[in-house]
């Protein structure tokens, strides 16, 4: 998956982000409506579309899209 | 009404994905108990049920009346109960009403009881903090009664059991201060802010989120797959799968990777939250009243969370 398709499939999460407003550089923690459920949904779709198991820890980490993409399997 | 109490404060879309609309709140003046109490006598009164027929009693909370003696022992003297009964607490959250129906179908085969009277009763919201808005939204208070009577030569019954233990995951659900390990100091009130501003103390329940859904996605598929294995049964010969009503997000991705089609998974949670050991048996009266349970029905049921602790069987109706 190219970054491109990463960030608009993290895009797709965030229901009130209008199309095209999400960048690999955007720090989703500054997403008005970001919460601890936006975080399960992250966790959840790692752990369902990618077979990969992302920690509290690890996700802490990341503030961009970019740093999430990281995470995926090589 | 959960959207009243958190307007602006949590957008729709999380309200629509935890799938609670709202729950019920019990009054912390009287002991989670009174609940069970309650629930034991609807229960008697609603099957004309002979009280002086129950053989046993188990009582299954995390909420206990003192330090000892056992919580089953005081309502056995309150529901005025049989002198010559078993009675047993059993300390299990959300696995609680399964572990409690093991124990139940154990106690019948081996010690020959009749009629088992099995009580859970969750007030955990008095342990969540106001501004643990995460918990909040989830979590209700209730309690239930179920009355489980041998039959001999019936095709009815209680399947096989699977359980699972990892207690290295104690500290993902927990509520640390005010048991032995460590009583309530004034320390133990100090509050503290996760990442996304919930307030908790060391005193209130606490809930890792990320690590409990982890945990329930990588085990809970599993273990469906296993007690159908043990039962010798498959997914298509489930009429309903029950499991417990942790939350409509998390739920939703055991059934996705358990792939178990919507219409044979059940919830019911948008009117009561998750109220812990009582989410199965309210939801198997539910889905009873609406026509999902008849006679003959074959339904799984699974509890997992806090211990961290899982445990799952079919139940023949």
């Amino acid at each position: 998956m190219t970054l491109e398709e990463f960030t608009s499939k993290i895009e797709g999460i965030f229901e009130d982000e209008k199309p095209g407003s999400l960048t690999p550089d955007t720090d989703f923690r500054n997403i008005e409506t970001w919460s601890s459920m936006y975080a399960l949904i992250i966790v959840a779709m790692f752990e369902t579309d990618f077979k990969t198991t992302v920690t509290g820890d690890q996700l802490r980490k990341c503030s961009t899209v970019r740093d999430l993409y990281q995470l995926l399997p090589k | 009404m959960l959207g009243k109490e958190f307007r602006n404060k949590i957008s729709t879309t999380v309200f629509k994905k935890v799938g609670v609309n709202e729950r019920h709140i019990f009054e912390p003046v009287q002991p989670a108990s009174a609940m069970a109490l309650q629930a034991a006598e609807n229960l008697f009164a609603e099957h004309d049920i002979n009280r002086n027929e129950i053989d046993a009693l188990i009582y299954c909370s995390v909420h206990h009346d003192y330090v000892t003696p056992s919580t089953s022992c005081v309502l056995q003297h309150k529901l005025g109960l049989n002198e010559n009964i078993a009675t047993y607490d059993l300390t299990f959250g959300c696995s609680g009403y399964v572990y409690s129906l093991s124990l139940a179908k154990s106690i019948i085969q081996s010690l020959g009881f009749k009629k088992v009277l099995l009580l859970t009763s969750s007030a955990l919201t008095k342990y969540i903090h106001p501004k643990d808005h995460a918990s909040r939204i989830i979590f209700g208070d209730g309690a239930s009664a179920t009355l489980i009577v041998a039959e001999e030569n019936s095709e009815k019954g209680i399947g096989s059991f699977v359980f699972g233990t990892d207690g290295s995951g104690f500290e993902k659900i927990i509520i640390r201060h005010g048991a032995d390990f460590q009583k309530v100091t004034p320390q133990s009130l100090e509050e503290k802010a996760d990442e996304f501003g919930n307030i908790y103390s060391d005193a209130n329940y606490f809930m890792d989120g990320q690590a409990v859904l982890t945990f329930t996605m990588k085990k809970v598929p599993l273990l469906i797959e296993d007690t159908l294995s043990k039962n010798n049964l498959t997914k298509n010969d489930i009429d309903l799968f029950v499991l417990h009503q942790a939350n409509d997000f998390m739920n939703e991705q055991v059934r996705k990777l358990a792939a178990i089609e919507k219409e044979k998974f059940y919830s019911h949670i948008e009117n009561y939250g998750n109220t812990v050991q009582a989410t199965i048996p309210i939801a198997l009266k539910a889905a009873i009243a609406e026509g999902k349970i008849k006679s003959g029905s074959k339904v799984f049921v699974a509890g997992f969370g806090v211990g961290l602790s899982w445990c799952a069987t079919v139940i023949n109706f």
